[in-house]
């Protein structure tokens, strides 16, 4: 779109990592698998995205059981509606302020351990014998 | 009216332009622009993607929200901020590997179907007109408050401003302005707000629901739009005619309107209330799975260099809109006391442009503050309906006009002009509609079709085209009429309203259950490089492949 907008054309221009590709180490046996989908290749991918969805859903059934359940308990339990601390009623806190950092920690928690799932996949394609 | 707001809005336009000009020095083509978004490190990135998505509805209607309906309505801001993480946990590495720069792009990356394309194309277009509505909504508001004009005028006036800015290319979505946009979004809450808690300290902290029902804090005079009948706390009524003027002594009790909705005591300051169950589980599901679905959230997260630091960017995001969310909270509480005569005129949207002055008087001090928050305003509804007539248009120019038989610049501001007309007509036609809750039915849109297109699409391999058009159909199809009925139709009562008015808690999960059932149905649809493209988003780039 912005190639077009400024007016006249713009002259494209190819870009060839060829130092990045020069350095390449020697293909090795599971990276190959991984590039030429063989069964072994399938396997290890499937292994790593069922690792990062059971993080991921393990993560949201905590914030559904910590928020989620809020307006249930609220509605059972209306006693804690007229909870105080502080001179302000519970809910208020709970959503007002405290669910923000809440879902902070959550998130902080799930970059942690994705990076460490996808380390522990590099790990197994770089040093299969590892 | 007062001297500060003028040249704090010039203010505002000017360094706005300036910091964009600067911008532009360096980025000259397309090509530019992506390598230049790709040095600048997630904290700044992550202010953009913040400065964007804070909009008129979080900057003005939350506040309105809570001043009016009290507890129950503060899930409105923490689903704003918990629908990142849900886009953190689910969407934000994988589909920056995919390397797709909008919805359309990621049906014809992962599913190859221009059909799909289409239909994605429709909900685009759809869900971002729904979404600029209220930001031009805002723009009304904020004139009629400011100046005393008409709100119409105030609408298409921003509506006009943004249009020939974005067609004319006057504001790209640069990310050192969308950053800016989220730093003076913030200062323009938080420092009025430490003065406000101060004044209400040294006021003797008059409670914010005394027993006897709010009062007057100072003397008021209300106009009434329509002709209703006020009930004061003590059950004694009167009526009053349209444009009557009433003027209320300080201390006295703020009555009820009859042609306003809004909690008192008890229902205000706990949950429950008048509010369901269902309608508040519904708004938690729109508003927790709608943000991935919004087009110019999306957009955004192309300009991370890859997948890990999209994931940092979110959760840097995450933190940002938390904090600035811990703001109108606030103010509107203390609207309860200072401004209560928004609950007899229903303009509680205003609250957050009025307090300041409410409470600190019409001093130096007040006028200064109400100034910024009005910027901070400006700010919120040009960021987000630049960067939403933007993408909208951009969808429209790429698959309505086919641009790529040959598009030009005439026909990429004609896309503008298309996209910015029917929100406008809209933004007249539902003048009374709370801002929050507009925004409320495009997250339920969104929902409703995108959010089990993308999670199904970046977790299932069995998902196939069949059934993602099956699935969006069927659950963005019924929220879309719901949303429909809603803005254009008659009025509805008992539990078709709850159904309609808050449909997500129904149209999600229908969705999610067509999609995988139509693509169990069509098995042997599935892409036959499934493999290959899975490998791609969830393969960490460090490996090279």
């Amino acid at each position: 779109m912005d190639d077009v907008r400024n007016g006249a054309p713009v002259r494209r221009t190819r870009v060839v990592l060829g130092e990045a590709a020069a350095r390449r180490p020697a293909p090795d046996p599971a990276r190959a698998d991984l590039a030429e989908q063989t069964p072994v290749g399938e396997a290890l991918v499937k292994g790593l995205v069922r690792a990062q969805l059971a993080l991921a859903l393990r993560l949201s059934l905590v914030v559904v059981t910590g928020l989620g359940a809020l307006p249930l308990l609220f509605a059972v339990a209306p006693a804690v509606g007229h909870a105080k601390l502080l001179g302000v009623n519970l809910p208020w806190l709970l959503l007002g302020l405290l669910s923000f950092p809440f879902l902070l920690g959550v998130g902080w928690a799930y970059v942690r351990w994705a990076e460490r799932n996808e380390q522990d996949f590099t790990a197994v394609i770089t040093r299969p014998e590892g | 009216m007062n001297p500060y707001v003028v040249p704090g809005l010039i203010l505002v336009v000017l360094v706005t332009v300036g910091i964009g000009a600067y911008g532009l020095r360096f980025a000259r083509t397309t090509s530019d622009f992506l390598v230049a978004s790709r040095s600048v490190s997630p904290t700044w990135n992550a202010a953009a993607i913040s400065g964007e998505y804070l909009s008129a509805a979080s900057f003005l209607g939350v506040a309105g929200l809570i001043l009016r309906y009290g507890v129950d309505v503060l899930w409105y801001p923490v689903g704003f901020a918990a629908g990142y993480l849900a886009l953190l946990l689910f969407v934000a590495a994988p589909l920056r590997r995919s390397g797709a720069f909008t919805l359309p792009d990621f049906c014809q990356v992962r599913l190859r179907s221009p059909v799909l394309r289409r239909l994605a194309t429709v909900f685009v277009v759809f869900i971002g007109c729904l979404y600029l509505v209220p930001q031009l909504q805002g723009a009304g508001l904020t004139f009629t408050t400011v100046t005393g004009g008409r709100y119409e005028w105030g609408a298409l006036l921003v509506g006009l401003v943004v249009t020939a800015n974005v067609a004319l290319g006057g504001m790209r979505a640069i990310t050192f302005v969308q950053a800016f946009q989220y730093w003076l979004k913030l200062t323009a809450l938080a420092v009025p707000v430490i003065f406000l808690a101060l004044q209400w300290q040294s006021d003797g902290r008059p409670a914010v629901t005394p027993p006897a029902g709010p009062v007057f804090s100072a003397t008021t005079t209300v106009t009434f739009a329509e002709a209703a009948t006020l009930t004061l706390p003590d059950g004694s009524q009167s009526r009053v005619a349209e444009g009557e003027e009433r003027t209320f002594a300080a201390g006295a009790a703020v009555p009820e309107v009859s042609s306003v909705d809004d909690r008192r005591g008890a229902d205000w300051l706990l949950p429950g209330g008048d509010t369901t169950l269902f309608a508040t589980y519904s708004l938690i599901l729109a508003t927790f799975l709608g943000t991935m679905g919004l087009p110019h959230v999306l957009v955004r997260f192309y300009t991370n260099p890859d997948g890990a630091s999209a994931r940092r960017t979110t959760l840097v995001v995450l933190g940002l809109v938390g904090l600035f969310y811990l703001l109108p909270t606030l103010y509107g509480v203390l609207g309860r006391v200072y401004t209560p005569q928004l609950l007899m005129t229903g303009r509680t949207d205003a609250v957050v442009l009025l307090l300041p002055e409410a409470a600190l008087g019409g001093g130096h001090l007040g006028q200064f503050l109400g100034a910024l928050v009005t910027a901070g305003a400006l700010a919120a509804f040009l960021s987000t309906s630049s960067g939403l007539l933007t993408s909208v248009a951009g969808v429209v120019f790429t698959d309505i006009l086919h641009a790529d038989r040959g598009g030009s610049v005439r026909d990429f501001r004609l896309a503008t002009v298309l996209a910015a007309i029917v929100p406008m007509a809209l933004s007249v036609y539902v003048a009374d509609m709370d801002v929050s809750r507009v925004v409320g039915l495009a997250f339920a849109v969104a929902a409703s079709s995108f959010c089990p297109l993308l999670v199904l699409g970046i977790w299932w391999r069995g998902l196939t085209d069949v059934g993602a058009v099956a699935g969006i159909l069927a659950g963005g199809g019924a929220a879309m009429v719901a949303v429909l009925i809603t803005v254009l139709g008659p009025p509805l009562s008992g539990w078709p309203a709850q159904l309609i008015g808050q449909p997500a808690a129904w149209t999600v999960p229908l969705a999610f259950v067509v999609m995988v059932t139509g693509s169990l149905v069509s098995k042997r649809r599935v892409p036959r490089d499934v493999g290959a493209t899975m490998l791609r988003l969830h393969a960490p780039e460090s490996l090279r492949l």
